[in-house]
């Protein structure tokens, strides 16, 4: 070890006196691969994604040249632009209310300390292991009008059939039902976790008092998962508004444009109309939306803390 | 050097060090009854799809797209969807692909992350406070707005239909670098001192004594990345078009119009890609939920 005549390096920062500039030379060297990847696939693609936006480029590299806002402002009068975004908001409000109760009655069906947990957490986690297109697969199949496994039940308990993916009423129904199987074993593992963090004293303390499970759910466990809940609402908000893969591999947007998120048409104008500017636009516009809502979130959780 | 008797810093976001349940100190009552049968019919309603996938696959294809739905087939279950699916080779060619690009990901991602998240966490440098600053505000960055610029960007680099292309965009992770220096910052400093003194470089410090400590979060990060990655679905599909190169996910979207109407074989071309995942699941199911649970609140 050290001899005792050394002076201790100051504790919060761990550096030797003289090596100021050692520490920013180690400093950006160890940041440096990152930062290399960072500035390449994500910093440069944002900054020239707008700078595209602003072109009329286009795969087939006709018009490269500069054209101010007018994507932005075609984008504003698309009224396919609208649809595809009223599409992507409505998945996002009818998909994340059921994403996030179910997920914590799930969890709080395991958390009163059922046998077997591992069963229950394969069966309810397992499905988010899974591929997007392999849910489209398994419900693609199930939905189907004459041969799909939901469409025999209903006719079996004498309902009538649902032509589920090619209806417009329903489409945006289905996806969210696939959605719902796909992804809240997630919300619930989230909710497990923080559950089985609440101490135990609350409870004992409660049944002392004389309180049952249902008041004990409701006065204890529910308050004491706020901030969980807070959490998993914004993330599922955020992860909903993303939506393109399902819709996409079940649907292909219809029918008749009725399930088309503005991923989707973002992907359509830039590679099956080639029109990249146009597209880059939409993707900003889309990203503002995004910004926008975050923001909103941020605010409103900043003002529940306080 | 270290001091053997600390203890390991728990996590930062977990939830405790283990998923156990509460012991039931209740008996069987009405009400664990009733939780009990709901536990279990959302069970049995989240498994169907899965059992129902399995059922087709193993019939004929006759029998897969009779009019009379059953779960048992008139001819009975066969495995011939199966053997014609593994003698088209895609799928273990598509398994293959997504192995190896979801393995490079992973790794690149937990070297990268790990080295900047050491460096916000112990190294004080000059930009530091911006640096972990646009980090943070990138995390709001949506993967789907940078597709268009990214696919010029692959284009002009002439990285399109290569691995590289899949593999190298999919590597920032900006909620990960967070979740590494959050824990980072509760080993103890202590424990590098004495090395420091002893006149060890940073990149010593960092590999043999944090990264050592650091087993546990690096997993959770790896299991993570691993799994976004290995389901990806839109950014693969655009960067490439080459048949040999196509990712699971990607290459089942394709057999829908390969196959058409066999969905016999369809769904044994889906189990065939769901199977690795699940078999990995069921044997480090506590790592997974745990690796979950830890980095989830951290964002996607």
């Amino acid at each position: 070890m050290s001899t005792s005549t050394l002076s201790r390096p100051r504790p919060e920062t761990l550096r030797k006196p003289t090596s100021r500039t050692r520490s920013n030379l180690s400093g950006w060297g160890f940041a440096a691969p990152f930062l290399v990847f960072f500035l390449v696939f994500l910093v440069w693609p944002i900054l020239y994604g707008f700078y595209m936006s602003l072109t009329g480029k286009s795969l087939t590299g006709a018009n490269d040249s500069l054209i101010g806002f007018a994507n932005y402002a075609e984008a504003l009068a698309d009224a396919d632009m609208w649809r595809s975004l009223g599409n992507t908001l409505y998945f996002t409000v009818i998909s994340t209310v059921p994403l996030v109760l179910v997920a914590l009655i799930m969890a709080a069906l395991l958390n009163i300390g059922l046998p077997a947990q591992w069963l229950w957490r394969l069966s309810y986690f397992a499905p988010y292991l899974l591929a997007s297109t392999v849910v489209s697969l398994f419900f693609t199949w199930m939905y189907n009008p004459q041969l799909g496994l939901i469409n025999e039940f209903l006719t079996g308990i004498g309902l009538p059939r649902v032509a589920w993916l090619n209806d417009p009423n329903v489409a945006m129904w289905a996806i969210v039902i696939a959605t719902l199987w796909w992804t809240v074993g997630f919300n619930f593992l989230l909710y497990l976790a923080a559950m089985q963090n609440i101490p135990a004293q609350h409870y004992e303390a409660a049944s002392l008092d004389g309180a049952g499970a249902w008041r004990q759910f409701f006065s204890i466990t529910l308050p004491q998962l706020t901030p969980t809940t807070v959490m998993i609402v914004l993330l599922q908000i955020l992860a909903s508004l993303k939506i393109f893969d399902q819709v996409y591999q079940m649907t292909a947007g219809g029918p008749g444009g009725s399930t088309r998120p503005v991923v989707q048409y973002i992907f359509e104008t830039g590679f099956t109309g080639y029109r990249l500017g146009y597209s880059a636009a939409i993707s900003y516009i889309f990203f503002g939306l995004i910004v926008v809502i975050s923001v909103m979130q941020f605010v409103i959780t900043r003002r529940r803390s306080a | 050097m270290a001091i053997p008797t600390l203890t390991r810093p728990a996590p930062s976001t977990t939830t405790g060090n283990s998923l156990k349940i509460r012991q039931p100190r209740r008996k069987l009552t009405v009400g664990r009854i009733a939780a009990i049968v709901v536990a279990a019919v959302i069970a049995v309603l989240w498994l169907i799809p899965f059992a129902w996938a399995t059922a087709t696959a193993f019939k004929t294809e006759t029998d897969a797209a009779a009019p009379d739905v059953t779960w048992l087939p008139p001819s009975g279950f066969t495995p011939e969807a199966f053997v014609k699916v593994f003698q088209d080779g895609n799928i273990p060619l598509w398994t293959w692909n997504s192995l190896y690009t979801s393995a490079a990901i992973t790794a690149i991602t937990l070297v990268i992350s790990a080295l900047v998240a050491y460096a916000l966490s112990r190294i004080d440098f000059k930009g530091k406070k911006v640096l972990m600053t646009v980090i943070i505000a990138s995390i709001i960055i949506p993967p789907p707005v940078l597709i268009i610029p990214l696919f010029y960007q692959m284009l002009a680099l002439n990285l399109i239909d290569t691995s590289w292309a899949i593999i190298l965009p999919q590597v920032i992770h900006p909620a990960m670098v967070f979740v590494l220096k959050k824990f980072f910052d509760q080993i103890p400093r202590e424990l590098e001192e004495a090395a420091v003194m002893d006149g060890a470089s940073r990149l010593r410090i960092f590999t043999q004594i944090i990264l050592p400590l650091s087993r546990p979060i690096l997993a959770a990060v790896a299991i993570f990345v691993f799994i976004g990655a290995w389901n990806n679905f839109l950014w693969p599909f655009i960067a490439t078009n080459d048949g040999n190169l196509l990712t699971l996910p990607v290459g089942l979207q394709t057999i829908k119009s390969a196959y058409g109407i066999q969905y016999a074989q369809n769904m044994a071309s889906a189990l065939l890609a769901a199977l690795p995942l699940i078999v990995v699941f069921l044997f480090f199911q506590r790592q997974i939920i745990k690796g979950v649970a830890t980095t989830g609140l951290a964002g996607t």
